[in-house]
């Protein structure tokens, strides 16, 4: 594809803290190369604020790979921006044409409220996984992993499920800032293999008890979060958290 | 407390919705086999016969009772969902997802919801309450509901309305349907795949069947 060189005008959320009032500024920027990612734009703008003696813009990122999910941000409607299956920081400018305005925002959700600009504390999700994202083992020699006999379709199936990032995407597309897809994933990634099978009840209920405590909102299947998940997962994973949830209600023999 | 999740969970509510939601599609499917009576182009016998099958007998009319219970439990947990899910987002976009990721009959059950409720409202004052007030809510005589159907259809407005209202059913059920098997847990693509089609059907020849009712009466279509 052609090389091409772009003017963009950016409207992007400032906050400068937590409980501070934010609001959209505006930014003009020049020559900006189709080949560059869209957080390498923000970097060209930030090293030009510093250099104006301005507060640069907050944003999340670590990898810049697609692996992390640190890269939030919600452009122009869409987290992570127009293409699909694809993370912020692997975005290209190519995207976009020149002359083009880009609405940048922070993940909205009262469960992921934001630090600064557009960064979020996601730290719910760590407490969700905490809650029950996990299998004990016992410490010692690491057991053989393929000791276990697993059939090839549950193993893609939780392969698959495990490829969520924790990014936040699905919350942030969510009209109900419901947490569904992602622990939709991490339920079904242990469900679905027999080393999940020990805390499989107690694992779904304290998740969501924890989802709920949170402050994330239900599902009603809009199919939102799996159109914008950088990673491809799927719904379906939401409909097997129903399934292992309703199980884990009525076998429980709690009253 | 572990029933009581079932009610009050993120998860759990849905699944009540699913539920209660299914229950109500048998009803739909017993509804319009009623009401399909009328074709029967004999002067509303067969259809005051089936009326009166539903009406005129202790076990229908003890059904009835659980129809409410699970109409009322999908109207209130809905709502509480609605208010819910609207509470968790705080500031809300500039600039929308809007209809990329997802359906817009799908982002507005609640709405569609409220809409086949006022739409009830009508209908019941029109045939259910008149009726039942007629027979002491006890099994007293029955109104003639064919004749009062032929009275209240020959309202353009009434017509209208009914319209509006199985329109919003159809959207309604277009994603209710196979959103409630998604709730129950069932993942399955296989399934999925054959229920939403299943849905779609549903979604719109019952809404067709039903309008059919008022239409003919209005344009004087039966003998
Ligand atoms: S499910 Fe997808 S969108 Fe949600 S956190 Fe995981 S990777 Fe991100
Ligand atoms: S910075 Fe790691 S996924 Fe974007």
């Amino acid at each position: 594809m052609e090389h091409y060189n772009m003017h963009l005008t950016l409207k992007v959320w400032r906050q400068p803290g937590t409980n501070a009032q934010g609001g959209f500024k505006s930014y003009e920027v020049d020559n900006i190369s189709s080949e560059m990612s869209f957080l390498e734009m923000f970097d060209v703008l930030n090293e030009r604020l510093i250099e104006e003696g301005e507060d640069p813009i907050a944003f999340d990122h670590d990898c810049r790979e697609g692996i992390c999910g640190a890269c939030s941000m919600v452009i122009d409607g869409k987290p992570h921006g127009p293409w699909a299956k694809n993370t912020t920081c692997q975005l290209h400018m190519r995207a976009f044409q020149d002359g083009d305005t880009i609405i940048v925002e922070p993940w909205r959700a009262k469960a992921f409220p934001v630090i600064k600009d557009l960064m979020v504390d996601r730290s719910a999700f760590d407490r969700v996984i905490q809650a029950g994202g996990y299998i004990s083992v016992n410490t010692g020699n690491a057991a053989d992993a393929n000791a276990i006999p697993i059939d090839k379709k549950s193993a893609d199936d939780a392969f698959a499920a495990a490829a969520c990032i924790g990014c936040g995407a699905c919350v942030a597309a969510c009209k109900n800032s419901s947490a569904m897809l992602f622990a939709g994933a991490k339920v079904s990634q242990l469900a679905l293999l027999p080393q999940g099978d020990p805390e499989r009840s107690t694992r779904v209920i304290e998740m969501v008890a924890q989802m709920d405590k949170e402050g994330f909102g239900s599902c009603t299947a809009t199919g939102a979060c799996e159109a914008t998940c950088p990673k491809g997962i799927s719904i379906t994973n939401i409909a097997r958290l129903n399934k292992e949830y309703l199980r884990a209600v009525l076998t429980s023999e709690e009253a | 407390m572990s029933f009581k999740k079932l009610l009050t969970s993120a998860v759990g509510r849905k699944i009540t919705m699913g539920a209660t939601g299914l229950f109500l599609v048998l009803f739909l499917i017993v509804h319009v086999g009623l009401n399909l009576c009328v074709f029967a182009n004999d002067g509303g016998e067969m259809f005051n016969q089936a009326a009166h099958f539903m009406g005129g007998n202790w076990v229908p009319r003890i059904l009835e009772i659980g129809l409410f219970f699970f109409l009322i439990v999908h109207i209130i947990q809905g709502l509480i969902l609605e208010m819910n899910n609207r509470s968790k987002r705080g500031v809300s976009y500039a600039k929308s997802y809007g209809n990329r990721g997802s359906k817009w009959y799908s982002r507005s059950m609640a709405l569609l919801g409220t809409l086949i409720l006022i739409f009830l409202v009508l209908h019941i004052s029109n045939f259910w309450l008149p009726n039942r007030v007629h027979q002491g809510f006890l099994l007293g005589e029955e109104i003639n509901l064919y004749e009062r159907m032929k009275v209240t259809f020959s309202v353009g407005w009434i017509v209208i309305v009914y319209l509006l209202g199985l329109i919003a059913l159809a959207y309604h059920l277009m994603h209710g349907f196979q959103s409630a098997f998604r709730s129950l847990g069932v993942h399955n693509n296989k399934y999925n795949k054959l229920l939403t089609c299943i849905g779609h059907g549903f979604a719109i020849i019952v809404p067709v069947l039903f309008a059919l009712m008022p239409l003919s009466f209005y344009f004087g279509w039966l003998s």
